[in-house]
């Protein structure tokens, strides 16, 4: 009887956990306006570790990329550019290199010339929270930590212009 | 006299190779591919034929082969590159021990269940047929007689 329980038990739990990650799966949580989760993982040069926190205040656009997603090759240069050209007035190009294997992904970020800071999610624990399901994803988060635009895919000029200049832009 | 030498300089550079041939654990990709998983795919590297991130954890294993590394010290590596879950089975030691033993546990108490409930249902069977009113047959003596009747046979 108490092995019956025990399957039983183990059968609830199962259909109970699967159910509920079907739900996660089904609506987003993330949506322009909502508050961007914490994030605290070490840098990609394995020198410390780096949080989101820590660019309070700042204009964040915020890279999952990997070494061997093809179209992260696209969008690399223009994401250094573009964070040369917000770094003066307070934004910050942050990479989050996720499943990669470490020297792959420093080789890729030094071919690029990447000098923004990269942290490192090794096993991808990141992307549930941020509903990343594929690389390049990337999430513009405003001064006060709130998700500004989500971009599936590469960036392009176009999307920067639209909606990262804005937020760097003193208000008048 | 300079053919000897010559041999003798051959020899001692053959065996060094050689020796360092046999201390090589000749391990390959495939050796590994069906205990590491894909962690983008979600499935062992052997069904990840397609997939980028896949054929880069292929090619780490294989630089690691490569240098003379053996399964466990590639196992290993790849957990530090990528967490333990890289490996499609869990360590068998430590924290990961639990994986192991939930599932064992969870079965020898279910078959301990099932003998028990059946032992019960067996006696509690032998107990109905012992309290049966006497017919003047056997139960399922009885049965058929009267099927029997029925059909007048």
């Amino acid at each position: 009887m108490l092995g019956l329980l025990a399957l039983f038990g183990l059968l609830a739990y199962g259909l109970a956990a699967g159910g509920a990650e079907r739900r996660a799966g089904e609506s987003s949580q993330l949506v322009e306006g909502s508050s961007a989760p914490a994030l605290t993982l070490p840098l990609l040069s394995g020198a410390g570790r780096g949080s989101l926190a820590a660019y309070r205040g700042k204009v964040v656009v915020l890279n999952f990329w990997a070494s061997w997603c093809e179209p992260c090759r696209e969008e690399s240069p223009l994401l250094q550019r573009w964070h040369a050209r917000i770094s003066p007035s307070g934004g910050t190009v942050v990479g989050v290199n996720v499943l990669d294997v470490s020297s792959d992904a420093r080789a890729f970020a030094a071919s690029y010339g990447l000098r923004y800071p990269q942290l490192r999610d090794s096993n991808g624990e990141t992307l549930k929270d941020f509903e990343v399901a594929g690389q390049p994803w990337t999430f513009v988060i405003g001064r006060e930590g709130r998700i500004a635009a989500v971009r599936r895919g590469p960036v392009d000029e176009a999307f920067m212009r639209a909606e990262v200049l804005p937020l760097t832009r003193p208000p008048s | 006299m300079r053919r000897a030498l010559l041999a003798a300089l051959a020899a001692a550079l053959l065996v060094p190779a050689g020796a360092l041939a046999a201390s090589c654990p000749q391990t390959s990709v495939g050796d590994l591919e069906d205990e590491v998983q894909c962690l983008e795919c979600g499935v062992p590297l052997q069904l990840a034929t397609e997939s980028p991130q896949a054929n880069r954890q292929r090619a780490l294993i294989g630089r690691l082969a490569d240098s003379c590394r053996s399964e466990d010290e590639i196992k290993d590596r790849l957990v530090a590159e990528f967490g333990p879950r890289v490996l499609t089975t869990p360590d068998d030691e430590g924290f990961d021990l639990v994986a192991w033993l939930v599932p064992i546990g969870a079965l020898l108490a279910a078959a301990f269940g099932i003998g028990l409930t059946a032992r019960r249902w067996r006696r509690s069977g032998r107990r109905r047929t012992v309290a049966a009113p006497d017919t003047g047959h056997a139960p399922e003596g009885g049965r058929l007689d009267s099927d029997l009747d029925r059909y007048d046979l």
